[in-house]
């Protein structure tokens, strides 16, 4: 497969992954807003994705329309669930020779509906549908790739993407939450906020799944699940086993040899996951586990555009912007 | 829907003569529309487009406020053509596309036209797309130009003229394709006029004429389609092509020339690459052999085809054929290699190089259009007619400078087939762009684009200039 169109599954994955991860917060959030008993926060979700700078540089304060406007219609925002849309398209459409057509049209009708919604400030006022409209179309995205693509190589750098992000984002969620609810570890299992601990795992759509385990709300269990829940699609640990298999598979490495550095890193990562108890995990800090998970989760994606995507030969002469502008004629 | 106030206005109209009355082969069409409300119609239009929009059929529109992706508009009513007609097309076309390719062969050879004399050698060498790099290349059976998109107008009076030869990298047939998709899929009774030649066969076609183009002691041979990138007007097709044909889509950045073959960069190495269908012009094709600041091609490309370790199809070098100056010497390089008539006839052309020519266009620039001989797209042309005086004296003063860069030709009345508008049917100009392959043999497409200036009164068909297109129907019998 050509480098190029693989990078090429690799970011329209990730992007389509990002946009529906921003969308289950939003809408979670959003519906907290509407619950009198809580006040609403939105300063966590700008730093659930890490981009409190920009924010601050282009929005006058922190309120709902503005946060809203920020991750969801931002045009210069890259992370915006506008722009994720429009990033993922961009590389479908530089593939689709490559990807089956029924995944190409999706993507693109998918943009064209984000983009028509982006054109009215109703939305700001009422996302919901909007929101699930995104989480939507990623939902068939996924259902698409999977039932028609080859489960080859592709198929195996789009999972790569998937899980990656979708790691990072659950890490993202779980952390922002921690750090503004409960900054001090003896606080844990005291003084909670029933209401904060389900919106968190709603956005992750775990609260079923949590009930069902766990029953009444206890943050260790939400960390348990969120972080190491076995067959729970969105925990951490399960993002991480299939990125391992993925990796190994278009690494083309027998089980239990690691022939690349983003195997080595993912490896390293799933055993720690495998072996990991989440009391150790909270006495020894939350937060910093999480930060060094998504250190960690980075490393592998630098490993990962290294070893399949950006490798170079040395006759390629510098890349320089041309004179004049480059047409064709017919 | 009413056709009895349809105006033929004295063109020449593709489906009714000049009395109203449908041509031979069209009644069952004309029946059809004439069964179909206006407003059905406009609902079938309407979601011919979504569907266009749906599966991102677009081509990419330089505006000054950046690259837009547009649809290119369609038409929803038919152009037809009679078997009689087009098979005297398709005669003349083989011909036309035989003589040219025998001119390219010659002139990066042994020269003969140019020493007897048929073609002033100076024209040959002072045209941008004759290239010195080429002299001396024998490309298999002294193929030259693989795919052709000949550009064909019909006057007032019927008669159907070449326009353009257009044998670099021609552009429009996945829209062929997808007009009839799309076409089936909104119109299906349309389909029981007549019938209608398939126009599916193309891919593979193309196909196998590439992999004719195989070098020798290939067991299992790599293609691929060579595209400028996502931001080329014509990316769309590209990605089409290499879809159809189940072949990569690459990119200049994606090949590299490595121990002497061209290779492209996979996840799991470089792996070599044999056929290129490249849709890269010349220019940018090998910064090493060409434009040296080109960032779309990829550097030793040439040397490795000299060698004839990877096949190119067009075969760099063809560009001199689409100078319009040339041009003008196609139906003598029809009698000079093949011994034969012109069977579809140029359109007259006076060239600005000859100092009588010169002075006739300069006096009569009101009645002409004027082009310069190598710009493509509908650039820099002036229709006499169409401009004011001022434009006109302008125009005289820039041939007078380079008379070599113009020709001029009449002001052609293209013939018109009815399109749907706002107030219902109304004629609007067309013209029609089939396309060849030349591989092991011949082959003509039965079908083209039939590009269509949707403005009132327009001639220009280039979609960059408010064209369209429509379904183009060969009838099989």
């Amino acid at each position: 497969m050509l480098s190029r169109v693989a990078e090429s599954i690799y970011w329209m994955c990730r992007y389509i992954e990002r946009a529906e991860n921003v969308a289950r917060i939003l809408k979670v959030n959003w519906h907290l807003t509407l619950d009198a008993s809580s006040e609403p926060q939105w300063h966590p979700l700008i730093s659930i994705m890490a981009d409190e700078i920009y924010f601050q540089e282009h929005y006058p304060e922190v309120t709902q329309a503005n946060v809203m406007r920020f991750l969801a219609f931002d045009r210069e925002y890259p992370n915006s669930i506008y722009n994720c849309l429009r990033q993922a398209r961009e590389n479908a459409r530089s593939i689709r020779e490559a990807i089956p057509t029924d995944v190409w049209e999706q993507v693109n009708v998918f943009f064209h509906e984000v983009e028509r919604a982006t054109q009215s400030n109703a939305v700001l006022e009422a996302p919901h549908e909007f929101l699930g409209m995104v989480v939507k179309g990623s939902s068939e995205f996924i259902g698409r790739s999977y039932t028609t693509m080859m489960h080859d190589e592709g198929w195996h750098f789009a999972r790569i993407a998937r899980m990656l992000e979708r790691a990072d984002k659950t890490s993202r969620i779980l952390d922002v939450k921690y750090f503004y609810l409960l900054p001090k570890a003896e606080d844990v299992g005291t003084s909670l906020d029933n209401i904060q601990w389900q919106a968190l795992l709603r956005s992750a759509s775990a609260l079923q799944a949590y009930r069902q385990i766990h029953g009444p709300i206890a943050p260790a269990n939400v960390v348990e699940l969120l972080l190491l829940g076995y067959g729970f699609p969105r925990s951490v640990k399960f993002c991480v086993d299939r990125l391992q298999h993925s990796i190994a598979f278009v690494s083309g490495s027998p089980p239990g040899l690691y022939t690349n550095e983003a195997e080595r890193h993912c490896d390293q990562l799933r055993s720690q996951l495998a072996c990991a108890r989440v009391d150790s995990i909270i006495e020894a800090g939350l937060h910093e586990f999480v930060d060094s998970l998504q250190v960690q989760l980075n490393q592998v994606g630098v490993c990962v555009q290294s070893q399949f995507f950006d490798f170079r030969d040395v006759s390629l002469p510098e890349k320089g912007s041309p004179a004049t502008p480059q047409v064709q004629l017919q | 829907m009413i056709l009895d106030v349809y105006e033929t206005e004295g063109f020449f109209d593709e489906m009714l003569d000049d009395g109203g009355a449908p041509r031979s082969g069209m009644t069952n069409i004309v029946e059809k529309l004439v069964s179909i409300s206006q407003e059905e119609m406009t609902k079938q239009q309407a979601s011919a487009e979504r569907t266009l929009r749906e599966m991102g059929i677009t081509f990419t529109l330089k505006t000054e406020d950046g690259n837009t992706e547009r649809i290119f508009p369609f038409d929803l009513i038919p152009r037809i053509i009679s078997a009689k007609e087009w098979a005297w097309i398709d005669r003349g076309l083989k011909q036309r596309i035989f003589a040219l390719n025998a001119f390219l062969q010659d002139i990066y050879n042994e020269q003969r036209i140019l020493k007897d004399k048929v073609i002033p050698a100076e024209l040959v060498h002072s045209s941008p797309g004759f290239r010195r790099e080429c002299i001396g290349l024998n490309p298999p059976q002294g193929i030259w130009a693989h795919v052709t998109g000949t550009d064909l107008v019909r006057d007032a009076d019927g008669q159907i003229y070449v326009l353009e030869d257009n044998v670099r990298c021609p552009s429009g047939v996945s829209y062929v394709l997808e007009n009839r998709d799309i076409m089936k899929r909104t119109l299906p009774h349309f389909f029981d006029v007549g019938k209608v030649c398939p126009v599916e066969e193309y891919p593979s076609k193309l196909l196998e004429m590439l992999l004719h183009l195989v070098p020798e002691g290939v067991e299992r041979p790599t293609v691929a389609v060579l595209t400028p990138g996502i931001f080329n007007s014509a990316y769309y097709e590209h990605s089409f092509l290499a879809h159809q044909m189940g072949v990569e889509l690459v990119e200049g950045r994606d090949l590299v020339v490595m121990d002497g073959y061209v290779k492209t960069r996979t996840t799991c190495g470089f792996k070599r690459v044999d056929v290129i269908y490249r849709r890269i012009d010349d220019d940018f094709i090998d910064p090493l052999c060409f434009r040296p600041d080109s960032v779309l091609g990829v550097p030793g490309l040439m040397e490795v085809y000299q060698q004839g370790r990877v096949a190119l199809a067009n075969a760099p070098g063809t560009g001199v054929a689409d100078d319009k100056v040339i041009y003008a010497y196609v139906p003598d390089f029809i009698r000079y290699y093949l011994g034969e008539e012109p069977i579809i006839p140029n359109v007259p052309t006076y060239l600005c190089e000859n100092p009588k020519d010169l002075g006739y266009v300069c006096e009569n620039l009101e009645h002409l259009v004027v082009k310069p001989a190598n710009e493509s797209g509908g650039a820099g042309i002036l229709v006499g007619p169409h401009v004011s005086r001022g434009e006109r004296d302008a125009y005289r003063e820039q041939i007078k400078r380079n008379p070599r860069n113009f020709i001029a030709q009449p002001t052609l009345s293209l013939s018109r087939v009815p399109t749907l508008c706002e107030a219902g049917f109304e004629g609007r100009h067309v013209d029609l762009r089939p396309y060849a392959l030349y591989g092991k043999e011949q082959y003509i497409l039965p079908g083209a684009l039939t590009r269509v200036a949707l403005t009132k009164g327009s001639l220009i068909v280039n979609s960059s200039q408010g064209g369209g297109s429509k379904d183009t129907w060969v009838l099989a019998e």
